[in-house]
């Protein structure tokens, strides 16, 4: 049989799949073993037992300066930032996406805006965000929404546009108005879009998020990892970061089935 | 007979290239009008035209004796050959979508008694098509057949003054395409219709049609292809009465084309 037609089933693909995460961890725990058996101390390549050792104090003892358990607190505020601007991004591209998208006239007018502020590296903008919003939570929102919801926009009204022609005129022949077209045609078909926009959208926003975070917070798991580096802490960045790759994966799981459920006709083969 | 939509002297040009010249054609109420001719020779922009999708470069279109506006409304139907129905509706939905536009401007839904109404209706126009199985599917769980048929009972439902069909039939196998053709002509004749179909096939504009339309240019400059248009070239009654839908023999189907040629 030739290679192109060997298909594994579906227990041999997840056994496959986890193949090279458990090769990565041994190879990790190895090396970690290796390295402390040269150097109890090494601080590079912690052992689990460390690892857990340095999580148990920012998951069960308080901070004394705030009270407040670290570990949830970060990811309690990370999350709130996430949250508050992929919330913001949404509304904007359903919002200008759709109009975008439905009227060429309004196409012809923001279109250029929206295409030259995409290309603007939304980093380079951080400082301007941080001088007019001040360090606050308003500059950290800012970023991400400045990051994702050009690109978001541009992916909805392309999509919106390339709808096929076919269905714009029949909705026409139905009686339907701009308002009604907009409503009924080019809205529900441009959701499931704009959930698999998002998804893909998850990985630029965590590197806005951690960015700002880095930068300029006093709580935030980006914060605390670019804190905690100071000390050479890997034993509390290597957690941190399997924690974001673990919300992460969680959140993408989650639009991925809210896609499915909600938008069912969308899904079909 | 009463005249549905008059071509006065219609041309339809892009820049210097001209697409159409010279169409002046009466479509007579309840006749089945079949436009033939070959890729490029403008009958799907007839039917663009006559749909409102596009405007005359010159002349005038007339509907019921007025002006049309350059603009789809709900006096001309249409099925185009793919992607007429929406994928996010079910079928039932999709036919009752003209009637939410047209009873709830703001909201496009209907709710309660209106909305039992609607489907109601709806209902009665998938029995006619034959879909009333179907009336929960999405259209991406339909037989390219069926799809057309759902095509056909969402335009229908609308009551337009002309239904025009853009190579209805084209994707289909011929076995479905000929339970299409018995359809089509039987929702002719119960509901009165005036159809415009461009199609491909020279057998199926025979067999349907009351009047063919064969399109193409009058004139070809080795040149200049460009600068002259397709128009109606030939136009040729082919029925008073309506075709019975089953009592068309093979002989009308053979001899006709050659008619065609002068």
């Amino acid at each position: 049989m030739r290679w192109v037609n060997v298909r594994p089933g579906r227990r041999n693909a997840l056994l496959l799949g986890a193949m090279p995460l458990l090769a990565i961890l041994a190879a990790y725990l190895f090396a970690a073993a290796m390295r402390h058996a040269a150097n109890p101390s090494d601080k590079l390549l912690p052992t689990p037992v460390a690892m857990a050792t340095a999580l148990r104090g920012l998951l069960l003892e308080a901070d004394p300066l705030t009270g407040r358990i670290i570990f949830w607190a970060d990811t309690l505020a990370s999350l709130q930032r996430l949250g508050i601007a992929l919330g913001l991004c949404t509304a904007s591209a359903l919002l200008v996406g759709l109009v975008l998208g439905v009227l060429p006239v309004a196409r012809a007018t923001l279109g250029g805006l929206v295409t030259t502020v995409a290309v603007i590296p939304p980093i380079a903008l951080l400082p301007i965000l941080f001088i007019v919003f001040g360090l606050g939570e308003t500059a950290k929102v800012a970023l991400i929404v400045v990051g994702v919801a050009p690109f978001l926009i541009r992916d909805l009204a392309d999509h919106v546009a390339a709808l096929p022609r076919e269905q714009i005129v029949k909705a026409q022949t139905l009686g339907a108005s701009s308002w009604q077209l907009a409503l009924r045609v080019a809205l529900p078909q441009a959701l499931p879009r704009l959930i698999a926009g998002l998804r893909l959208s998850l990985g630029p926003a965590w590197v806005y998020l951690i960015s700002a975070e880095a930068i300029a917070s006093d709580v935030g798991l980006g914060y605390r990892i670019f804190l905690v580096r100071r000390y050479l802490s890997m034993d509390i960045i290597i957690p941190y970061v399997a924690w974001i790759a673990l919300l992460a994966i969680l959140m993408d799981v989650a639009l991925a089935q809210l896609s499915r459920r909600a938008f069912a006709w969308a899904h079909r083969a | 007979m009463t005249t549905v939509l008059a071509f006065d002297q219609v041309w339809l040009e892009y820049r210097d290239k001209i697409v159409l010249e010279r169409v002046s054609l009466n479509i007579a109420e309840g006749s089945f009008v079949s436009i033939v001719g070959p890729s490029g020779a403008g009958k799907s922009s007839f039917l663009r035209l006559a749909l409102g999708q596009e405007a005359p470069t010159r002349g005038d279109i007339l509907l019921d004796g007025k002006i049309m506006p350059a603009e789809c409304g709900p006096d001309r139907g249409v099925v185009f050959q793919r992607y007429s129905v929406f994928p996010h509706l079910s079928v039932l939905r999709n036919v009752m979508f003209g009637a939410e536009c047209r009873a709830a401007p703001f909201t496009a839904r209907l709710f309660g008694g209106a909305r039992r109404r609607a489907a109601e209706e709806a209902e009665a126009m998938l029995a006619e098509v034959g879909l009333a199985d179907a009336r929960d599917l999405y259209p991406a769980d339909l037989s390219g057949g069926m799809q057309q048929r759902l095509a056909i009972a969402q335009a229908l439902i609308a009551r337009p003054r002309l239904l025009l069909l853009d190579e209805p039939f084209g994707a289909l196998d011929p076995g479905v395409r000929r339970d299409m053709h018995r359809l089509i002509l039987r929702l002719w004749r119960e509901h009165g219709l005036t159809v415009l179909m461009v199609t491909h096939d020279i057998n199926e504009a025979f067999k349907l049609g009351t009047r063919l339309l064969a399109f193409d240019k009058r004139r070809h400059d080795p040149h200049a292809p460009h600068r002259f248009g397709a128009t109606a070239l030939y136009d040729l009654a082919l029925s008073e009465a309506p075709p019975e839908p089953d009592g068309i023999t093979i002989d009308r189907e053979v001899n006709n084309p050659e008619r065609v040629i002068p």
